[in-house]
């Protein structure tokens, strides 16, 4: 068994030199990265880096032309479709924030738990006093009890982004994968996202991808820098935000 | 079914909705019956053909609105599963005529006698009998949608593409039915019916009896459509109608919740189909017309989309408009004004009169609202007084 294996085996996803191009245009080119279990991982790297792609291809909306993508150790990503990903527990939030705006509050985390997902499930589906009080929990972690029977459209800005964690929260998956939370947010709102987002990492592997770096360096965890979708640099906020190349094509002088 | 899936669907606009369905179907039959002719309360039975039309057309309204009000399915080919469960009836019709027809057949129809067939084709066997009939009705819809769903939602045919594809079946069985080898009529369609289950199509007893039975048809299908829309299923419809990736990637299929309610709208719109034929007393290939499909999403439009009863409403109402105003000078501008009426529509009422009437009436109504809003504005401030600490 070589050293490859044993990182493969162990990893909660694994990308090995994986390669997508759109007519001609390398979106991701040549990309290996490791997320070991229970690690919060931030990504950053200017725009066309190919980080959203990156989680297309994790959730199966992308299929790469060549590559290794595995979750769990042995679970091949690359066969599977959306639905069947999100089953075996990888959840997604979006960079805009994607919510059910004509359900309420309440009816969003519903739809969002895990449990039967089925159309006979849910055509004789009848509410259970554990689900509720799933629900009732999640709407204290993401600070929305007293908006609970409000339409999610009429939510602001900062609470729909708070709405979609909390989705991902009652989907409960092993990896979250959020894309962008703070955009648009305020100071406060920020920090408070950090905060939330800390609390999940004690039970979730969770990557998530930000340009706000005052947001990153809050977050505290090991950083990975993309560019021309493949790793440019990869340590901690000091190390790679000292990094000559990335200060080049990211950060500015 | 369980009886908690239904408390859980009726709702007072519900309730009152049944309530008036069957009022009418009770009232109009025993009003035509029961009343001297001449009586100014006495329906006449032309009447009561014309208004069973209009029932059957709002349980093709309903089975519409299922798929485009609550899961933004926008088929433009319903006619089709309309005209199939129609044509299964009809051909049942054909079939109780037996010797009594132009030529004296026993067995075959007119038609087929005129084109010198010696045998029934085999897709002929079986309709002789009436609960055989009944199951085609349900079934040859069914399936066909089950097919063309299977193949569209899983390829991820969606929006105007659908649409498209929709109007194409329509139009390839409108052509398919026209032709005369095809073995229905053709171009003539089935007509010349004598009776259904033993008693004469045209007698007033039998007329009141269909026009009851279609009321009750509409009840049974708005009842199920309550169901499934407030159920949590109904709730996945809405997220897929308004955010289908987002429902995927939270391990939903939507292929299947899409193929569920498209093959059991298409079953609906072939049993009204069904009521239709008896009580119109023809059915032929203009019924796949692509324009016939069309009309009947105005009707959901006018009415208002996802909103159920508004469907039904926009089905009676615009039919009745058009019944009023083809039968007068105006006819040969009908058309136009259809037109006309679904650009208003469109701009001025794009929640249909029923989601109008709603949106008004629904602040009204819950006089809580101002003291809601006030303390959702409270709780922001609270919210940004605990984010300031």
């Amino acid at each position: 068994m070589n050293v490859m294996d044993t990182r493969a085996t162990s990893a909660m996803l694994y990308l090995d030199g994986v390669h997508v191009s759109f007519d001609g245009f390398h979106a991701i080119n040549n990309l290996s990265l490791t997320l070991a279990p229970g690690e919060m991982r931030a990504i950053i790297g200017p725009n066309g880096a190919g980080k959203t792609t990156m989680m297309d291809i994790i959730t199966g909306k992308t299929k790469p032309d060549e590559g290794t993508v595995l979750f769990d150790g042995t679970v091949d990503l690359t066969r599977l479709d959306e639905t069947r990903i999100a089953e075996l527990g990888i959840g997604r939030k979006f960079q805009k924030p994607t919510v059910f705006e004509s359900q309420t509050v309440q009816d969003n985390l519903l739809l969002a738990l895990n449990v039967d997902h089925s159309v006979r499930g849910t055509l004789f589906w009848r509410g259970s006093k554990a689900e509720s009080e799933r629900i009732d929990k999640v709407l204290e972690t993401i600070r929305l009890t007293d908006a609970r029977n409000r339409l999610a459209g009429s939510l602001s800005h900062g609470q729909k982004q708070w709405l979609e964690i909390g989705m991902l929260l009652a989907q409960d998956p092993k990896v979250l994968l959020v894309d962008e939370p703070v955009a648009g947010m305020t100071d406060v709102e920020t920090h408070l996202t950090a905060e939330l987002l800390k609390e999940i990492n004690r039970n979730h592997t969770i990557m998530v991808v930000e340009h706000d770096m005052t947001f990153v360096r809050e977050l505290g965890v090991k950083v990975t820098c993309l560019h021309e979708g493949s790793v440019l640099a990869e340590g901690s906020i000091d190390q790679v935000s000292s990094n000559e190349r990335v200060v080049e094509v990211y950060l500015g002088r | 079914m369980t009886p908690h899936i239904l408390t859980r669907s009726l709702d007072r606009a519900a309730t009152a909705f049944v309530l008036l369905v069957a009022a009418v179907g009770v009232l109009i039959p025993l009003s035509n019956l029961l009343l001297p002719q001449g009586s100014m309360f006495q329906v006449p039975t032309y009447l009561v053909a014309l208004w069973g039309k209009y029932v059957c057309y709002a349980i093709l309204a309903l089975s519409i609105d299922l798929i485009w009000g609550y899961c933004g399915i926008l088929s433009l080919g319903h006619g089709a599963f309309f005209a199939l469960g129609g044509y299964a009836m009809g051909m049942y019709l054909m079939r109780q005529i037996g010797s009594r027809g132009v030529y004296g057949n026993p067995i075959l129809p007119d038609f087929m006698v005129f084109l010198n067939w010696d045998k029934l084709p085999w897709y002929w066997y079986g309709f002789d009998k009436f609960w055989f009939a009944a199951l085609m009705v349900l079934l040859v819809p069914g399936l066909l949608a089950f097919c063309f769903g299977w193949l569209a939602f899983r390829s991820r045919v969606t929006g105007v593409y659908l649409s498209i594809i929709t109007q194409a079946m329509t139009y390839a069985l409108l052509l398919a039915f026209f032709r005369n080898d095809f073995g229905f009529g053709g171009n003539n369609g089935l007509t010349d019916f004598k009776d259904i289950l033993g008693f004469n199509v045209q007698a007033e007893g039998t007329r009141a009896a269909l026009f009851l039975l279609s009321c009750l048809a509409l009840i049974i299908a708005f009842l199920i459509c309550r169901a499934i829309v407030s159920s949590k299923l109904g709730k996945v419809l809405i997220a897929v109608r308004d955010a289908e990736s987002r429902t995927r990637f939270l391990g939903y299929r939507v292929e299947s919740y899409k193929l569920f309610v498209f093959t059991l709208s298409a079953c609906m719109a072939g049993v009204a189909g069904a009521l239709y034929v008896p009580q119109v007393g023809i059915i032929n290939p203009s019924e796949f017309a692509p324009a016939n499909s069309i009309e009947a999403v105005i009707w959901v439009a006018v009415g208002g989309r996802g909103t159920l009863i508004g469907a039904a409403l926009g089905a009676v109402v615009v039919n009745y408009a058009k019944t009023f105003f083809t039968s007068g000078p105006l006819a040969p501008y009908w058309l136009f004004m259809l037109g006309a009426l679904f650009i208003l529509v469109t701009l001025l009422l794009p929640k249909g009169i029923v989601g109008t009437f709603n949106s008004w009436w629904e602040p009204r109504r819950s006089t809580g609202i101002a003291a809601d809003e006030a303390s959702a504005a409270r709780e922001d401030g609270i919210s940004a007084a605990k984010m300031a600490e």
